[in-house]
């Protein structure tokens, strides 16, 4: 383990976000693990089109997989911890075998559980996430460390055929917490009203 | 209990009624006539899962993103999905589970008894609505009856089939 490593990361994960949610439209889907990646994602900015979870720890990933199968039209991006990635390892194996085209899986890794107290990950220590990844047969992976590397990145993220796996190595820094609403049932139903229509609720 | 599954179609033609479009699953004996036949429906996309905890994120994003999806598990996998039931349960994503029980009757293997006998209480502490069907005729009513339940609420159902429905297994002996 080399738990200093992170601490001197280039990328900064809410800028990191804030490039990967800018422009978005409604052809976009997103859903985001518990803790760091759904502060990220608002305070990049709220959206009826993104979908948080508090809880749930390991199913961001099959959540992606189960949306992306029912909108094979749209996007769908999945913003994770490597904690909370960590926790489904199984679901690299899963994703690739349904060889889902439209869910791209994006890893914010700081090699810590940030909620926690930064205890280092176990990509702290010799686990290639992307390696992982690559090996259950996803198309497309890639380590990012830098800012030409996100930008090479972002393309593969929003439009390669997938399923795309992008581990962003990110600075381990403590950072304020910007929540989004916690209420699980108006998170959900605000999705499926924004991409579904208003009789979605009926 | 009913060595060809006749119950299995009763269940499909159910899964149909309700529109199910995504099936996950850990394979189990059980569910294999039935999984065969989802399988051959073009409608139907068969998702094999590496543990059932995935099952329960996969049918809430399926519902998210329009679509209706069911999990085929044996009572073993009931207890890999515990925590991933809140999920379901807190944002009321509906969820549907149809489980092979063991450990009810003429079980062979005694290492399935902690969770064959934990599956409804784990289940109910977890707000699970569970049925019981024993009967091979009553099978697809139940089934039937839990699917309304859970995507019309929309709400968490399982629906145990009770091991009287299976062949025994004997492991050869």
């Amino acid at each position: 383990m080399d738990v200093q490593r992170a601490d001197n990361y280039e990328l900064h994960r809410r800028e990191v976000a804030k490039t990967l949610l800018a422009d978005r439209d409604d052809d976009f889907l997103v859903v985001t693990g518990l803790g760091s990646p759904n502060w990220d994602a608002t305070a990049a900015g709220d959206h009826p089109l993104t979908f948080p979870l508090w809880g749930a720890m390991g199913g961001a990933a099959t959540m992606g997989l189960g949306l992306a199968t029912a909108q094979p039209n749209k996007r769908v991006m999945v913003m994770t911890g490597d904690g909370e990635m960590l926790m489904a390892m199984g679901s690299f194996a899963t994703i690739a075998t349904q060889a889902t085209e439209n869910l791209a899986i994006v890893v914010f890794d700081n090699e810590r559980y940030g909620e926690t107290g930064m205890q280092a990950t176990h990509t702290a220590g010799p686990v290639d996430m992307a390696a992982v990844a690559k090996a259950c047969g996803f198309p497309v992976t890639a380590t990012v460390k830098t800012e030409a590397e996100l930008t090479e990145a972002l393309p593969l993220i929003k439009e390669a055929k997938g399923p795309v796996f992008v581990d962003i190595k990110v600075k381990a820094e403590p950072l304020p917490f910007i929540l989004p609403t916690k209420d699980g049932v108006h998170l959900k139903n605000r999705f499926r009203e924004k991409l579904l229509g208003p009789d979605s609720l009926l | 209990m009913t060595e060809n599954y006749s119950w299995a179609p009763d269940i499909y033609d159910v899964l149909k009624d309700l529109d199910v479009r995504q099936v996950a699953y850990v394979p189990d004996a059980g569910h294999a006539r039935l999984l065969k036949m989802c399988e051959a429906d073009n409608a139907m996309r068969c998702i094999p899962l590496t543990t059932e905890e995935e099952g329960i994120s996969l049918c809430s994003g399926a519902w998210l993103g329009g679509e209706r999806a069911v999990m085929l598990l044996q009572s073993s996998g009931v207890g890999n999905c515990i925590n991933m039931l809140s999920l379901a349960n807190t944002c009321r994503f509906p969820l549907l589970m149809l489980v092979t029980m063991r450990a009810q009757w003429r079980e062979f293997n005694p290492w399935q008894k902690p969770m064959g006998e934990g599956t409804r209480p784990a289940l109910e502490a977890m707000g699970v609505k569970v049925t019981q069907a024993e009967d091979p005729d009553e099978v697809g009513e139940t089934v039937r009856s839990a699917g309304e339940m859970a995507y019309g609420w929309p709400d968490m159902a399982a629906v145990l089939l009770h091991q009287k429905l299976m062949p025994v297994k004997t492991f050869g002996k």
